[in-house]
């Protein structure tokens, strides 16, 4: 009975090893294509849009860009108010949401917090760093640009509304990421300073922190660079299009790198495509250059506490 | 005898931590736990907001609530104002599936490509690449698709007699796309790599090839997670807003053809700012009556994926 079985399996079994192997060979390029997609069809955007501005020299041209203020005239647009605007919301986004995100990760990771209330916290952050960026923008027009229709406590469109709405926005991607960092660092630091007597606040602040530095500082390099993208909030909470001077406090009006961009995109006269252009570019730059300076500092880190 | 002493006498020398040392701890209790509620008065405000905005919507606009799901008219301008969700509704799902069609085989392509093909090397180039990828600003992709995207579409589709509009939903939908399939890849090749060394060895041993271990084996035992992460990956196509507002437009209309405009909610809420609606019209309060909507999809399926997975990681040991 069961050799039965056996023969007419073994009769049944083809291994077609080679129609396999193909298959699978063909399938394994075609996942490799799929992965490179991503990278090959920005770069050939990218490169499209270069090409659009190939009749004046790149460099020379964008250095332009960022000395002009905004104009209806094409030729002398430029991005000086966005860019200093966005300097302006960097530096308060850093002071405002930094200071806080770090608090609370560390609240959550270093302190006898009762389970329920911890979990209770981290479904919310999960959750807030699901909040679509515009809903974000709603808040903050409502808020801190409106105040409910109290005109006294009104911020208006101003670089306060505006870091305020997207430190709220970045901060729980902060809160995040540190936790991330503070849970690397190991338990057996934490005692050893707690057996020499230190306080719980002084094992924080002399060996938990300084251990975490280098990852809290790449989440949070991450963090900031998505906020720098970060149009729509803005857009709602009154970035001006266009406004020929730089802030001088955060009391001012202002305006963005990507909300400039968007409104020289929106643009029926065709002239402004090299200025919407060169600001798209410059955008990346600056994004490139802070996600190269996260990545490298990761790594750094990475090889030292292996080695 | 002096050895045994002295712990006595150091014990009494020390009086516990001083007054000023318990009162500093204290205090860094209690600003980090500020800091902890913060993020939980900024749910709290998110809804107090948009709830208490959207009543006032439907209070001032007296439009009903039969009315606000069921009609397809959106105008502010006439004496009776009228309003309906379902046009803005059709515009995101639009995105959201178009989007969907282009990244969740892209992306699940990838993640199989990083967790069983890629060598190490390539992976640890890969990586990075794909999160500097997730880093670029919607606004770059909006702008892209409007300026390549859409006159490429125009110029291949014109000679076989079909209009595309400069603003239409086919790049939209190509682009929200594009600009997804990272998220899908890295969270999909997170969970596909987490799959049981001895389960690829397993089927290694009788005889399998890379390929069915790759879609037989380990796609099957990791599925839950794929979906949490393509649930994700819709509910970002969902909030998605500038991408949406440079690529398709903002004209709200329930249409089949893909190469005309259409407006999603995100667009809409743009839309409403950019325009003059004065504080406390009918037509400034809809965009939180829209916000609030957006939010709880968005919500829904955010903890729809959070479910998913955590059933996942609770199934694998």
């Amino acid at each position: 009975m069961t050799s039965a079985v056996a023969r007419r399996t073994e009769g049944d079994f083809r291994p077609r090893r080679l129609r396999r192997k193909i298959f699978g060979a063909v399938f394994g390029l075609t996942c490799f294509i799929a992965t490179s997609i991503g990278v090959v069809v920005l770069l050939i955007m990218i490169r499209s849009i270069v090409v659009q501005l190939s009749d004046v020299p790149i460099l020379e041209f964008l250095y332009k860009l960022t000395h002009r203020f905004g104009s209806i005239d094409p030729e002398r647009s430029g991005y000086k108010a966005g860019i200093w605007g966005t300097v302006w919301l960097l530096t308060l986004v850093i002071f405002l949401a930094i200071p806080v995100g770090v608090g609370a990760a560390v609240f959550l990771e270093e302190y006898p917090v009762p389970n329920r209330l911890r979990r209770f916290i981290q479904t919310n952050i999960a959750n807030l760093a699901g909040v679509p960026s515009i809903v974000y923008g709603i808040l903050g027009l409502a808020l801190f640009a409106r105040a409910f229709g109290f005109k006294r406590l009104a911020l208006g469109p101003t670089l306060w509304t505006g870091s305020l709405t997207l430190g709220l926005l970045v901060l729980p991607v902060i809160v995040i990421t540190t936790q991330e960092a503070l849970r690397t660092v190991p338990a057996s630091l934490r005692q050893g300073a707690l057996a020499l007597g230190a306080s719980r606040w002084q094992v924080i602040r002399d060996h938990v922190l300084p251990c975490a530095l280098p990852g809290i500082m790449t989440g949070t390099i991450l963090a900031i660079s998505r906020a720098i993208g970060e149009t729509a909030p803005l857009l709602m909470v009154g970035a001006a299009a266009s406004i020929p001077l730089v802030p001088r406090s955060p009391f001012d009006r202002y305006s963005a790198l990507p909300v400039e961009i968007y409104h020289y995109a929106k643009e029926a006269d065709p002239g402004f495509k090299p200025v919407a252009s060169g600001g798209i570019l410059i955008l990346l730059a600056i994004l490139f250059l802070m996600n190269s300076a996260a990545i490298v500092l990761r790594n750094r880190r990475g090889a030292s506490s292996r080695s | 005898m002096t050895n045994k002493t002295e712990p006595e006498t150091n014990r009494s020398a020390w009086s516990g931590p001083s007054r000023l040392r318990s009162a500093q701890g204290a205090v860094t209790a209690l600003v980090l736990f500020g800091c902890a509620l913060i993020t939980i008065v900024t749910t709290f405000l998110i809804l107090g907001v948009l709830g208490g905005e959207t009543i006032s919507f439907f209070r001032v606009s007296k439009i009903g609530l039969i009315e606000f799901f069921s009609g397809t008219e959106i105008d502010f301008k006439s004496a009776r104002p009228r309003f309906g969700l379902p046009p803005l509704i059709w515009g995101t799902f639009v995105i959201a599936v178009g989007a969907s069609l282009v990244a969740l085989p892209i992306g699940l392509l990838s993640a199989i490509f990083l967790s069983e093909y890629a060598p190490e090397r390539l992976r640890r180039v890969l990586k990075p690449t794909l999160e500097l990828l997730a880093g670029i600003p919607t606004i770059v992709y909006g702008y892209l698709a409007l300026t390549v995207i859409t006159p490429w579409l125009q110029s291949v589709l014109a000679p076989l007699g079909i209009r595309v509009e400069q603003f239409n939903a086919f790049s939209g939908c190509v682009v929200v796309g594009i600009m997804i399939v990272p998220l899908v890849s890295s969270l999909s090749e997170d969970v596909l790599s987490a799959a049981p060394r001895s389960l690829r060895e397993a089927g290694y041993a009788l005889g399998a090839t890379k390929f069915e271990v790759a879609t037989r084996i380990v796609l099957p035992a990791s599925f839950s997670g794929v979906a949490a992460s393509f649930i994700l990956a819709i509910s970002r196509a969902i909030g998605e807003t500038m991408a949406v507002v440079l690529a398709a437009g903002s004209l709200a209309q329930i249409k089949l053809n893909p190469f005309t405009s259409i407006e999603t909610m995100t667009a809409y809420i743009v839309a409403v700012t950019n325009g003059e609606a004065s504080y406390g019209s009918p037509e400034y309060l809809s965009l939180f009556a829209v916000g609030i909507t957006l939010f709880f999809m968005t919500l829904c399926l955010n903890m729809l994926s959070g479910a998913v997975i955590r059933r996942y990681r609770e199934a694998t040991p």
